[in-house]
């Protein structure tokens, strides 16, 4: 049996509006991936540290300097909408 | 269907040489780069409306960097075997005032407003920068097919795909239109279209080459790499590209190797252990394939390196791991195209969430929305534990394989894909061309250098890729054990008839 994810919350959570037929779709091809995923359930993992990237590095520390970021008209270069030297977005309070 | 034909190098046209050759005869004055990027510039002209492999370039820029290189050199002052040499990047690495679009829909009007570490580099060696190359949409597939702008061909034949995700990285090198470019690898998108376009193509370790102005997908697995013609372009071009980047809090502070230098020692396969994984030569691999890759291993056989079947009992996990770990980095990292600072913002939103849903809804093709979703289930609560945890163990498990192996042997040699290139449309089924990466993913797992080289033809012309997977940060000896099978080959020489 193909695993069942609840499409609905899961488009939520990565802000992505589904159409119906992507919702159907995903939901079915994701079944199926997840199946092949529940192999792994067959490992025995006791004892075992999770792995994050293949690097023996922990923290990397730098000195906290101040240094130039990108000039203003390089950033706004890119934005969707600016006024005012600031990228503008609908209205978030009323 | 395309009919090889061998071209000895010196009566090779300009487009098909490699950087040595070339920077041999720019340095005798027998060449300009303004002329090398010229006929690179006719030859991307003549044949891209078969290949399809950019999705832009800049004519007059690269003429620009090409006579500027040649002022350099008239002076006296050439930077380095890449001065001159016309080399194209993959649509995800950063170039200052060109556009970085990752063949999204998302970024199609997206401008880099600085420059990759390795493009510094690059330009820093005087090399000339040309073309954004199409991929799978950020990075995310096996063919190009996910492309937002368009599928690029295999040279070799133009019904297939060319493999992906750096499909037109891999396909501009084999067709011409450059003289190497540069691609990203996060289960295999250097690997496995270098074998399918029969070129070089190298993944480095984790950290050795820095991924700052790469457009992340998944970021404990991602690392940039060249695509070449021979093995000693993909050191020259690795020497130029790796190193310690302090912008890049992954990227390893070790010493660099003279890598063309390490070439150049004789090299002595007697002395050389080479590991055959027994899990990488079970059922679903193609007969032509294997018989190609068999036929490698008793070539280093025969030179006397001593060969050891090695086991990687955790191979049948690694597709599993991959998919999880890869989908949930990348929900993570394409949570920043939201339409607010930069890519593309839908019109007609009703409040600024809703500007999120739809501005991503028609930014991303379908199978970046489906690996976001997949990751961000995995990732979400009464998940996370079941799938991403046990994943992140079942990595080390994978990992620890590896190093168990290399207790025994110095590399490891395997075929770089199942099959070779599929025809375009052949596979809609997305578990079905994920399988393509089942021999790639090890490597980007356990952080190891691995690169394949081209090894044989199948009956119907198709390039068949070898792939070899070396210890942590050992790409010097990897390059050598790649390169005492090329120069007993003649694979590398041909060209495919477009």
């Amino acid at each position: 049996m193909p695993e069942e994810i609840d499409i609905d919350r899961v488009a939520q959570l990565a802000r992505i509006a589904l159409t119906p037929e992507e919702k159907e779709k995903f939901s079915r091809q994701l079944g199926d991936v997840l199946t092949h995923i529940h192999q792994l359930e067959q490992v025995d993992v006791s004892g075992v540290e999770p792995m994050s990237h293949a690097q023996p590095l922990a923290n990397v520390w730098q000195a906290d300097e101040p240094r130039p970021g990108l000039p203003l008209e390089d950033v706004l270069r890119n934005a969707p909408a600016h006024r005012s030297g600031m990228i503008s977005v609908p209205k978030i309070i009323d | 269907m395309s009919t090889a034909t061998s071209a000895p190098s010196a009566l090779a046209p300009l487009h098909s040489q490699t950087i040595a050759e070339l920077s041999a005869r720019l340095v005798r004055g027998e060449l300009s780069a303004v002329e090398l990027t010229k006929a690179v510039i006719e030859r991307t002209r003549a044949v891209e409306p078969q290949v399809k492999a950019f999705n832009s370039f800049d004519e007059a820029d690269a003429l620009a960097q090409a006579a500027a290189s040649d002022v350099r050199r008239a002076a006296g002052e050439a930077l380095g075997p890449l001065d001159g040499i016309p080399i194209g990047l993959k649509d995800v690495i950063a170039v200052r005032d060109q556009p970085l679009t990752a063949s999204s829909r998302m970024l199609a009007n997206f401008v880099s407003p600085y420059d990759a570490t390795v493009t510094e580099r690059l330009k820093n060696a005087g090399a000339v920068l040309w073309g954004r190359l199409n991929l799978d949409e950020f990075a995310m597939g096996s063919s190009t097919e996910n492309s937002a702008t368009q599928t690029t061909r295999n040279p070799w034949d133009l019904a297939c795909v060319p493999g992906g995700s750096s499909g037109g990285s891999a396909a501009a090198v084999a067709a011409g239109q450059a003289i190497a470019t540069l691609g990203s690898d996060t289960g295999g998108s250097i690997r496995q279209p270098a074998a399918f376009c029969g070129v070089v193509g190298l993944k480095p370790s984790y950290g050795l080459v820095s991924r700052y102005g790469l457009i992340a997908f998944a970021s404990s697995l991602d690392q940039i790499g060249p695509f070449t013609r021979t093995v000693e372009d993909a050191a020259l071009l690795l020497q130029a590209i790796a190193g310690h980047d302090a912008r890049d809090s992954t990227s390893f502070n070790t010493q660099i190797p003279d890598y063309r230098a390490a070439l150049a020692q004789a090299g002595k396969p007697s002395a050389w252990k080479l590991g055959v994984p027994k899990e990488y030569f079970g059922e679903g691999i193609d007969a032509e394939v294997s018989a190609a890759v068999e036929r490698a291993i008793e070539f280093y056989r025969a030179q006397g390196c001593e060969i050891v079947e090695v086991s990687l009992p955790h191979t049948r996990y690694c597709l599993d791991v991959y998919y999880v770990l890869a989908t949930a980095e990348a929900s993570s990292n394409l949570a920043r195209y939201d339409g607010i600072r930069y890519g593309h913002r839908a019109q007609g939103a009703s409040d600024i969430v809703d500007l999120y849903f739809k501005s991503r809804a028609e930014g991303f093709g379908e199978e970046v929305k489906r690996r976001i979703i997949l990751g961000t289930y995995v990732l979400s609560s009464g998940y996370y534990d079941a799938y991403y945890l046990r994943a992140q163990k079942v990595r080390r498990l994978v990992t620890q394989d590896f190093l168990n192996a290399y207790a025994k042997v110095d590399a490891l040699i395997t075929p770089t894909v199942p099959a070779p290139a599929f025809k375009v449309g052949a596979k809609a089924d997305p578990l079905a061309l994920y399988l393509c990466d089942i021999y790639t993913i090890g490597a980007n797992l356990a952080g190891l250098p691995a690169i394949s080289l081209p090894c044989g033809f199948t009956a119907g012309g198709l390039p068949i890729g070898l792939q070899l997977i070396g210890q942590p940060f050992g790409e010097a000896a990897l390059l050598r054990i790649a390169q005492a099978y090329e120069t007993a080959h003649d694979w590398h020489r041909r060209v495919p008839a477009l």
